[in-house]
């Protein structure tokens, strides 16, 4: 169960996990960002507090726009990810390519 | 421990029983929560593989998981008929290509080689097995 919530705020846009990102609906997490991407957002927080879980499919969700990102001068940041999560971009070594901060106002420094 | 074993149909909506069946018994082995976490992740994504790219999400198709311990070890045992995918054979793309390809497979494959202790396929006419160890510390 995925349930994504989408908040605008003055100079960026949150995307809120809650749930489960799983091969089943890694495709709303892409159409999610699709959508920010589209609609010229050029800061992008996704607020991990609450994500309990995520399988290759929705890691490969973030990887995939890596360079989109980088030649659209989009900042995403990924914050509060639980231990166990946090260990799972570890073993693919996303933390170096994603940045990641602990807490929401360690990720705004970021943007 | 006992032998689990779950039939687990074609369908990706069905990956959250799987998990739940997995943390159940991982529950009760001395793996650290992370660890848990990562083999629950492990068989996720090999069952991900054989319901999308082996069984084209057919809910009428099933593969069965089979979770024992042994002298120590973990071993889950993945069963499923068809073409089968040798998890041994594949060569995982390396991190950097699947950034500059903007693939999104490929990461599952690397995550359960990372994850897990020793794995092993094996067909036997129409039956694949796939079998992936994981070492308990001694409690």
């Amino acid at each position: 169960m995925l349930k994504i919530e989408t908040t605008k705020e003055s100079n960026h846009v949150t995307l809120h996990l809650i749930g489960e990102v799983d091969a089943s609906n890694s495709v709303e997490l892409d159409e999610s960002i699709i959508a920010l991407m589209e609609s010229g957002e050029k800061n992008i927080l996704v607020d991990g507090t609450e994500l309990q879980y995520i399988s290759s499919a929705g890691l490969g969700v973030f990887m995939s726009y890596i360079e989109d990102f980088q030649e659209k001068n989009i900042s995403l940041v990924i914050y509060g990810l639980n231990e166990r999560v946090y260990q799972v971009f570890r073993i693919l070594g996303l933390d170096q390519l994603i940045i990641i901060k602990s807490n929401k106002e360690d990720a705004l420094q970021e943007i | 421990m006992m032998k689990h074993e779950l039939k687990l149909y074609c369908d990706t909506t069905r990956l959250t029983d799987l998990r739940a069946f997995l943390n159940d018994i991982l529950r009760d082995t001395s793996l650290s929560d992370i660890e848990q976490h990562q083999v629950t992740l492990a068989v996720d994504e090999v069952c991900a593989n054989l319901i999308i790219h082996s069984h084209g999400c057919n809910p009428q198709e099933y593969i069965q998981v089979e979770v024992e311990k042994e002298n120590g070890i973990l071993k889950i045992e993945i069963r499923d008929q068809g073409e089968g995918f040798n998890i041994i054979e594949y060569k995982e793309p390396e991190i950097t290509q699947v950034k500059k390809a903007k693939r999104k497979g490929g990461l599952g494959i690397i995550l359960v080689k990372r994850i897990m202790d020793k794995i092993e396929f094996e067909k036997i006419g129409s039956q694949n097995t796939c079998r992936l160890f994981k070492n308990l510390k001694s409690k």
